[in-house]
C-alpha cells in the first residue's frame, strides 16, 4: 500500500553535509584560483600604473614609452634633498653644480630613463618571427591538409609537429643558440675562426661558412618562429579543414587545378581562422624570454635597434633588447630595491597592457571576420 | 543516337571496398538519364567517375573496365583533367556557391580557365544565368554575395555556375535533395530546357522526379546494374523483378 507521506522527508535531504562540503570546497577552491590572478593583476597595476601614467595630461608618461634606459642616480645634494636622475640628467646636473656636493650616491644599472629599447626589441622579434612562422607555419598546413594522403606516415607526422608544442621554450633556445647561432651557414669573405666547415665559392673572395647569425635578430626570431611553428601549423590546418569540402569539389569540378582551388577556395576562407590563431601565437613570442636569452637579447645597448647601422640589413644582425628579458635582467640580475621598481613594475605593466590589447584584438577580429564569413 | 558516354565493364573501389561491379550502358547524347536506387548502390560514385572527381578521395580507383566519352578514354594518364571537367559540368547534392558575389560565382570557371576580359565575362555570365533561369531574379544584385540567395536560387546559381563553360555533359548529383517542391518544380523544368543543349545526367531518390524530367533511367542495386532503358518501360512494366519491386516501392 502506497504511503504518500513517505514523500515528505523528515529533517535535512540525505547526505547534506557532504553535499554541502563538497560544494564548498569546489568553490572556495575555484575562487582561490580567481583571488590569485586578481591579485596578481591588482600587485601589478598599484605598482605599475603610477609609472606609465600621471595625473596630468597626457596622462601617459610618453617619457617612459620613448627614451632609452639609462642608468638611476640617486643622491642627496649639499641641502638633503634626494634627488633620482637618470644617467643623461645627472651629468647635466654635475656640470652644473660640480660633484663636490654629492652625498650618499648610489647607481641603479638600467633603472632610469625609459623602456623605448626594449619596446622596439619585442616588436621586430615578434614582426619577424611572425613572418617566418607563418611562412612556414601556413605551407606545411597547405601541404598537411590539401596534398598529403592520409598515410600512417602523416599521422606521424603530424604527432611529431603536436610534440614539438610541448617542449620547453629554454630547450628551443639552446636549440637556437646551437643552430642559428653557432652553425647555420653564410656567405662570407671572411668566415670565422669557429667555423665549422668552410667551402670556397669560387666566386670572387666568398666562402660558404657554417658559422651562424651570433646573436643578433635574425638568430632571435628564427628561434622564436621554431618555438611557434607547431601552433601555427595545428591552428592553420584546423582552420584549412573547416573550410567545406563543397567548395573544393565545386571548384575542381569547375576545371579548377589543385593549386586554384586552394589560392581562390581554401586559403581566403581559411585565412581569418589562421590570422586570429596566429595573435595567439603573438603574445606567446612577445612575451618568451628564455629562446632569445642566447639567441638575440642583450640587458643594455646605447642604440635602438635601427640607430648607427651601416646598412639596414645590419639591424638582423645586430642584437636587441627585449622586453620580457628586460623584465628578467631588472627582476634577476641587479640587486632590486625602492628604486629599481619603478623601472620594474613601469615594464611589466606596459607588457601586460600590450598583450591584453593583443589578445583583445584578436577576439574582435575573429568576431569580425566570423560574422562576415558565413557559409 | 549519338553516344556521349560508353561505360564498358566498370568496376570501382575505394581502397579494398568494391563499389562497383561491371556496370555497362551507353549514355546517349542529349538526353536526360536518370539514376535511381537505395542510397549505397554508387549510382553517385559512377556519376563522379565521369568527371574523375573521385580522384581526390585517396585509395579510389578504377579496377577494371573503361569509360569512354565521345570515344576518349578519361581514364588515360594524359588526359587534361581540367580540361575534362570543363567538358563535364557538375551540380551537387547540396547547392554550395562560393563565398563570392553572385556574377564570381558563375565566372569562376572561366578565370580558372584564363580567360579574363571583363566584356567576354559579363556577356557570358549573362547568357548562363538566363539559362539558368536566375538571371531575372538577380539582375539588379549581381555583385551582393551568393548566400544572400534562396535555396532554389542558390542550386539554379550552381547550375549556371555548372554550365558557364558550355559544357558537353552536365552531371546532376540528386539536385533538388535540399530543396522544397517549389524549387524542385523549377529545377525540374530548367532540366528539360537544358537538355536541348547538353547531355545531362541525373541521380535522383525521387522516382516521381525521374518520371517527369527523364528519357532513360538505369535503376542500380549493390553497385551493380540492374535495368536500363527508356524511362516509361522501366517504371511501366520492368523487365527485372528487382526493378519492379523497388519502383513500385515494395523495397528499398
Amino acid at each position: 500500500m502506497f504511503n504518500p507521506e513517505t514523500l515528505i522527508r523528515k529533517g535535512l535531504p540525505k547526505g547534506h553535509f557532504k553535499d554541502v562540503a563538497a560544494r564548498s570546497f569546489l568553490g572556495g577552491i575555484t575562487y582561490l584560483v580567481v583571488a590569485i590572478a586578481v591579485l596578481l593583476f591588482v600587485k601589478i597595476i598599484i605598482d605599475g600604473a603610477p609609472v606609465l601614467f600621471k595625473p596630468e595630461a597626457p596622462f601617459v608618461d610618453l617619457d617612459f614609452l620613448t627614451s632609452k634606459n639609462e642608468t638611476l642616480h640617486v643622491f642627496d645634494d649639499a641641502q638633503g634633498n634626494r634627488h633620482q636622475l637618470p644617467a643623461a640628467a645627472y651629468s647635466q646636473y654635475i656640470s652644473q653644480h660640480g660633484s663636490a656636493t654629492l652625498f650618499n650616491e648610489q647607481t641603479y644599472s638600467y633603472s632610469g630613463g625609459g623602456i623605448a629599447g626594449p619596446i622596439a626589441g619585442t616588436a621586430l622579434l615578434t614582426i619577424g618571427s611572425m613572418i617566418l612562422a607563418l611562412f612556414f607555419g601556413v605551407s606545411a598546413a597547405i601541404y598537411l591538409s590539401e596534398y598529403a594522403k592520409q598515410s600512417p606516415f602523416i599521422h606521424a607526422i603530424r604527432l611529431a609537429i603536436l610534440n614539438l608544442a610541448g617542449i620547453p621554450s629554454i630547450v628551443f633556445g639552446l636549440f637556437g643558440f646551437s643552430v642559428f647561432v653557432l652553425a647555420v651557414p653564410v656567405i662570407t669573405s671572411t668566415p670565422s675562426d669557429r667555423s665549422l666547415l668552410t667551402i670556397p665559392l669560387l666566386i670572387g673572395n666568398y666562402f660558404l661558412s657554417f658559422q651562424g647569425w651570433n646573436s643578433s635578430l635574425m638568430a632571435g626570431c628564427a628561434t622564436l618562429a621554431c618555438m611557434i611553428l607547431p601552433v601555427i601549423i595545428t591552428a592553420s590546418e584546423e582552420s584549412l579543414r573547416a573550410v567545406p569540402q563543397g567548395f573544393r569539389d565545386a571548384s575542381l569540378a569547375m576545371g579548377a587545378t589543385r593549386w586554384q582551388t586552394i589560392r581562390k577556395c581554401v586559403l581566403p576562407f581559411s585565412l581569418p581562422g589562421i590570422l586570429t590563431s596566429s595573435l595567439l601565437a603573438i603574445t606567446r613570442v612577445a612575451g618568451e624570454t628564455a629562446p632569445i636569452m642566447f639567441t638575440a637579447a642583450v640587458a643594455a645597448k646605447d642604440d635602438l635597434p635601427w640607430q648607427g647601422l651601416k646598412s639596414p640589413f645590419d639591424i638582423l644582425s645586430s642584437q636587441v633588447q627585449a622586453l620580457p628579458y628586460h623584465i628578467y635582467t631588472l627582476a634577476a640580475r641587479i640587486p632590486s630595491s625602492e628604486f629599481t621598481q619603478r623601472a620594474q613594475y613601469g615594464s611589466v605593466f606596459v607588457f601586460l597592457l600590450l598583450v591584453a590589447f593583443l589578445s583583445l584584438g584578436s577576439m574582435i577580429l575573429r568576431a569580425k571576420l566570423r560574422s562576415k564569413l558565413k557559409w | 543516337m549519338q553516344t556521349a558516354i560508353q561505360i564498358q565493364n566498370v568496376s570501382f573501389a575505394y581502397g579494398a571496398k568494391q563499389v562497383l561491379h561491371d556496370v555497362c550502358m551507353d549514355i546517349p547524347a542529349r538526353q536526360v538519364t536518370a539514376y535511381i536506387g537505395p542510397s549505397g548502390c554508387g549510382k553517385s560514385t559512377l556519376l563522379r567517375c565521369f568527371n574523375r572527381i573521385n580522384d581526390r578521395i585517396s585509395g579510389a580507383h578504377l579496377t577494371a573496365g573503361s569509360i569512354r566519352i565521345h570515344d576518349v578514354d578519361i581514364n588515360r594518364a594524359d588526359i587534361d583533367l581540367q580540361e575534362l571537367r570543363r567538358r563535364v559540368g557538375m551540380v551537387f547534392q547540396k547547392y554550395n556557391p562560393f563565398a563570392k558575389s553572385i556574377y564570381e560565382n558563375v565566372a569562376f570557371s572561366l578565370r580558372v580557365a584564363g580567360k579574363t576580359k571583363r566584356a567576354d565575362l559579363d556577356d557570358i555570365v549573362e547568357d548562363a544565368l538566363k539559362n539558368a533561369a536566375l538571371w531575372d531574379e538577380v539582375k539588379d544584385r549581381l555583385h551582393s554575395s551568393a548566400f544572400g540567395l534562396s535555396g532554389g536560387q542558390q542550386q539554379r546559381l550552381c547550375i549556371a555556375r555548372a554550365i558557364a563553360n558550355q559544357p558537353e555533359i552536365l552531371l546532376m548529383d540528386e539536385p533538388c535533395a535540399a530543396l522544397d517542391p517549389l524549387a524542385t518544380l523549377k529545377i525540374e523544368e530548367l532540366i528539360s530546357e537544358l537538355k536541348k543543349q547538353y547531355t545531362i545526367i541525373i541521380v535522383t531518390h525521387n522516382m516521381t522526379q525521374a518520371t517527369r524530367c527523364s528519357d532513360l533511367t538505369a535503376f542500380m542495386y549493390l553497385g551493380k546494374l540492374v535495368e536500363f532503358g527508356p524511362t516509361m518501360q522501366i517504371f511501366e512494366n520492368p523487365k527485372d523483378p528487382q526493378t519492379e519491386a523497388y519502383v513500385t516501392g515494395t523495397f528499398g
